[in-house]
């Protein structure tokens, strides 16, 4: 029936194929593409990618840098289609991947397309292929000076904590940050909820409930749905310590303290190594010690001075030890591994 | 052990978790009765909690941002019949069109109109005077501490039954899902009460939505809601298109959520994966259990043609 | 051999075809219209968002083969669609079924790493049939047997799934590769020889030239699921209304009281439509981890690797009719939609909000479509009593 009307049309679509041929565009404007799974405005991983590119452009200018970003990509299979388009393109000099769950899609897409360059993360496998780059954040870092921070300040030895699924980088940065609490006072109990989903607000703000009816005086979370556990805090004048992207202006006077995402500190390298030459098969992690991470005390807080300057040292302090290695936060198979230069670049 | 999991915290974060699938649930039950499967419910749901959102955001009255809601669940239910019930389009499509379209709209909206995620004020509880201090096993926290909306929706549940079962206007919801060639034949304008039953779960949705993005939540973020509209749909079925049914539905629904949450919150060893899972399976399983009576509107999605 | 008055049936035939989808084109104009408004309002050209929603779809060599990729899982649970709602079980389940499917079949897969791709692909793909049917078979068992609705069960069943399968991803089929604590919750990826091969057509030297390439769809995913799927449409519709099987699920779902009086078992039937619509979604599932994604992987929602087609699947298998056949061209429709408004959503740089949005409104209008569409073919069906019969072959 509409089978015979539905295969003349695709034959004709088809045949506009031959007439379409892809324009290689040859300038010196840096260009990227990215896809990402969230929204940009997610104040959590999306966001922390979104406004690195963005940082980028206002230093590079927009003669110099230019960026596409395709969101609230969720759908596995779409990100395949945007990848492979931006690839066969031509147009770009990097094509990222901005989510762990697109690892699989560069693994096989990278192979087909040599001369462009490749990132993905948050992971530091580089598949040994010469055009990919991989990214991560050691959010345990973070996490571990959020922890240590919100041990000093509870009162009632009673931590909340709303995590998604219990893997990559929300489970690093609250196993950090139960390590932080005990580094301080083994006494806190910490109670950590993983609700299963990245999305689901009405379940994040009953687990955050249900640890404020515990007797938790501090909430902190990872994941974009922690929007619901940051409003419980502010109406219930709980603390909250964030990670991801900053969440200062939502928390409001319950912020404390954020640990940010600084991709663009990575971005600038991988950008240097392309106009470089090469392609990838590097990784890189984002730490306290190369500026990737950024601890951010809530501008929103209203703290006094002298407590600013105190936390601010506090801060330092523990970053230090961190970075100098005094301060081991996690065993190392269930630390964020090392970043991975492969020794050889394709063959 | 036991008093450790089932605190007054728990039974009330039950009543405030089952308050968004009374209200979707209940205008889904009178739009089910009289013969339209609304499955757009989830959709209706997050407009009306955008622009519940957004009007608390910019007036800062909750009040208006309830009338907000109201107004475009009416806008988006009168559609909803348009399509349904005039046009006579394939039910379960439309509604998920319309979850779709809303899904969108509402996000669209949230970035064009707000851009990032912000609180309001919304609606605060209320302390009910007297009832709100009773310490025995913690009523007063369990019952008597909740927003207005929370009230508003389990006041609801009374007042629905008894409009349709015992008023003129719930006879002729019933007689034109049950039988709609009948029900004309005796005089009820088919078209008319269908419209009434679809605008009013439109309305009831929106209200749903609001409750959570200007009561329960207080903020919004791009699909709030996670499917929340569709559980209230599955809860109609449950409570077998009977208001109590449907009470009965989210609470043992919301109550196994509630209890979940409070069992990891306190660090029992139980993978999160099954605690996540057990409101959906203990739901179906009462079910089974459940009485084998059923009522369904004999006439449910479909159109209504006169003379057929 | 085809005579003069054949040829002219023909022609009646194709027209009255063309007027049978006048009503669909005026609603997808009408709901294109409507969107445009919103691209005006956002300051983007609506004809330009159109016109690179079609190039998406359909307007290069891998833009098409997209679409037919992103259709294939569609139709497969459409497929299972046609047989549940024909045989009166409403399944939303799809979803679910396409996890159960999927879970089970890469389960396979993995512990077959070593056989040859003969073995391993037909014994996944009859797991996956298999575990979906028996997923699905629970929502119908428990509808025939404990009168527990169907669409309650399965929207149930679905967050069910996926918990499992999330569960299982960061537990028993974790890639051992991912062991440490640092893990994305996927499974190893499948062997080489497992890989559903990919699907081009070699093209004579003559037509070669029009198309620019002699190896059509060579330089894309497009992989065999796509003949499986339309070949199992064929058989489904042969299984519907060429055999007892068939009249039996069809004679349940029209009425299930005269069904009985025949000497139906109503239950049984209840239970295999139920049965067959999870195995085809179990199908979607399996197809699109050895056909695309080479290995199953989780971000805890269900869309994140069905990418909806449970619940698409319903939407092309009523958009066809509720016909295998008619759910082909449905869901290469509904997959060119998806495909293009992701590609509008890159060129236009306008919100993936938009594009959902935008999706609804074309679905609400097209099912709007439905009533002019009926009555036209009504008008033509009393028409067609006074004249000749058209022959059989022009409605094929």
């Amino acid at each position: 029936m509409s089978k015979i009307r539905f295969s003349a049309v695709l034959v004709v679509l088809v045949l506009l194929t031959g007439i379409l041929s892809a324009v290689h565009a040859q300038d010196d404007v840096f260009r990227v593409a990215a896809v990402a799974p969230s929204a940009t405005t997610d104040l959590a991983f999306s966001q922390s990618m979104f406004d690195a590119l963005t940082l980028i452009q206002a230093e590079m200018g927009e003669d110099m840098f230019q960026f596409d970003f395709q969101d609230g990509t969720f759908i596995v299979d779409d990100a395949a289609v945007a990848l492979r388009e931006w690839a066969a393109s031509g147009e770009y000099d990097l094509v990222i991947a901005h989510g762990s769950q697109y690892g699989t899609i560069i693994q096989e897409l990278a192979p087909e397309f040599p001369e462009v360059s490749f990132a993905w993360g948050t992971d530091v496998n580089t598949f040994g292929l010469p055009n990919v780059f991989a990214y991560t954040a050691a959010a345990e870092q973070g996490g571990f000076i959020n922890g240590a921070v919100a041990a000093s300040l509870t009162e009632s030895n009673v931590i909340g904590v709303v995590g998604p699924i219990e893997v990559g980088d929300a489970k690093l940065y609250v196993d950090g940050f139960k390590v932080g609490v005990a580094f301080v006072n083994a006494d806190i109990n910490v109670l950590v909820t993983y609700i299963q989903s990245f999305s689901d607000v009405t379940l994040a703000t009953e687990a955050a409930n249900a640890h404020i009816a515990n007797g938790a005086d501090i909430l902190t979370g990872s994941a974009q749905m922690v929007v619901g556990p940051i409003a419980v805090a502010v109406e219930e004048e709980a603390l909250w310590f964030g990670t991801q992207s900053s969440q200062a202006d939502l928390a409001a006077t319950s912020g404390v303290l954020f640990q940010v995402y600084r991709w663009d500190v990575i971005l600038n390298d991988m950008i240097a190594s392309i106009q470089g030459g090469t392609l990838g098969g590097e990784s890189y992690v984002l730490t306290l010690e190369n500026g990737g991470l950024e601890m951010q005390i809530s501008e929103a807080a209203e703290m006094e001075e002298e407590a600013m300057e105190v936390l601010q040292s506090t801060i330092e302090d523990y970053a230090t030890q961190i970075v100098s290695g005094d301060i081991v936060i996690l065993p190392e198979a269930e630390a964020t591994p090392e970043p991975q230069a492969t020794e050889e670049a394709g063959s | 052990m036991i008093e450790q999991i089932l605190t007054a915290s728990v039974f009330a974060s039950t009543i405030r978790l089952a308050t968004p699938y009374i209200l979707a649930g209940l205008g889904e039950t009178f739009s089910q009765r009289s013969g339209v499967l609304n499955l757009g419910v989830d959709g209706v749901m997050l407009m009306g909690a955008f622009f519940a959102f957004y009007t608390a955001l910019i007036t800062g009255s909750a009040v208006l941002g309830v009338i907000a809601a109201l107004g475009v669940g009416l806008i988006l239910g009168l559609a909803t019949a348009f399509i349904s019930v005039t046009l006579k389009a394939e039910q379960g499509i439309s509604g998920i069109g319309i979850y779709l379209f809303g899904l969108g709209m509402s996000e669209l909206l949230f970035q064009q109109w707000i851009g990032t995620p912000k609180s309001v004020t919304g609606f605060p509880d209320i302390f009910i005077p007297g009832l709100s201090d009773i310490e025995f096993l913690g009523i007063g926290e369990i019952f008597f501490q909740h927003n207005i909306l929370v009230y508003v929706a389990f006041l609801l549940i009374p007042l629905s039954s008894f409009v349709l079962n015992h008023t003129t206007l719930g006879l002729m919801i019933r007689a034109v899902g049950q039988n709609p060639q009948a029900a004309d034949a005796m005089g009820v304008n088919v078209t008319r009460v269908r419209y009434a039953t679809v605008a009013f779960c439109g309305v009831m949705a929106a209200l749903a939505g609001a409750s959570l993005s200007i009561a329960l939540l207080k903020v919004f973020q791009q699909n709030l809601t996670s499917g929340l509209g569709f559980i209230a749909v599955a809860l109609v079925y449950f409570g077998r298109w009977r208001p109590y049914g449907i009470l009965a539905g989210a609470l043992l629904f919301s109550f196994v959520n509630a209890v979940q949450l409070q069992i990891s919150a306190i660090g029992l060893d139980v993978p999160s994966e099954f605690a996540v899972m057990a409101p959906y399976v203990i739901t179906i399983i009462a079910l089974v259990f459940a009485s084998k009576q059923t009522e369904k509107p004999t006439a449910l999605t479909r159109p209504f043609e006169r003379g057929e | 051999m085809t005579s003069q008055p054949h040829r002219l049936a023909w022609a009646t035939a194709l027209l009255y075809r063309a007027q049978g989808i006048l009503p669909l084109a005026i609603a997808l104009l009408l709901a294109l219209i409507v969107a445009s408004a919103l691209l005006l309002a956002l300051n983007a050209s609506p004809i330009e968002a159109y016109s690179s929603m079609l190039r998406g779809a359909f307007g290069t060599e891998n833009a098409t083969a997209e679409t037919l990729v992103k259709a294939i899982p569609i139709l497969f649970v459409a497929i299972g669609i046609c047989i549940a709602f024909r045989g009166g079980v409403t399944n939303i389940g799809g979803e679910g079924q396409m996890i159960a499917g999927a879970v089970a079949g890469i389960t396979v897969t993995l512990a077959l790493a070593q056989a040859p791709g003969i073995v391993i692909i037909p014994a996944a793909i009859v797991a996956a049939f298999v575990v979906g049917a028996l997923y699905g078979g629970i929502a119908g068992f428990l509808k025939a047997y404990f009168n527990v609705n169907e669409i309650l069960s399965t929207i149930m069943l679905n967050q069910v799934a996926v918990q499992l399968m999330n569960f299982l991803l960061n537990g028993p089929l974790l890639d051992p590769a991912e062991a440490g604590a640092n893990h994305i919750p996927k499974t190893a990826r499948i062997a080489e020889a497992a890989e559903l091969p990919r699907l081009s057509f070699v093209l004579p030297e003559a037509v070669a030239g029009i198309f620019g390439t002699a190896d059509l769809f060579g330089r894309t995913r497009l992989h065999y699921g796509l003949v499986l799927a339309v070949l199992l449409a064929a058989l489904t519709y042969i299984l519907l209304w060429r055999t007892i099987i068939g009249y039996r699920i069809r004679a349940v779902g029209e009425s299930e009281r005269a069904a009985r009086y025949a000497g139906i078992h109503v239950k049984r039937y209840m239970v295999l439509s139920m049965m067959l619509a999870g195995g085809f979604a179990g199908l979607a599932g399996i197809v699109q981890v050895l056909g695309l994604q080479y290995r199953l992987q989780t971000d805890g929602s269900p869309a994140g690797f069905t990418g909806s087609a449970g619940f698409n699947g319903i939407v092309a298998a009523l958009f066809g009719g509720l016909n295998p056949l008619g759910a082909v061209p449905a869901a290469i429709f509904f997959g060119g939609l998806l495909v293009g408004a992701q590609k509008m959503q890159r060129d236009l740089e306008v919100s993936a909000s938009l594009i959902t949005a935008i999706n609804g409104l074309i679905v609400v209008f097209v099912v709007s479509s439905q009533i002019f569409t009926r009555r036209i073919t009504r008008r033509q069906q009393a028409a067609l009593r006074e004249r000749p019969p058209i022959p059989e072959e022009a409605s094929a």
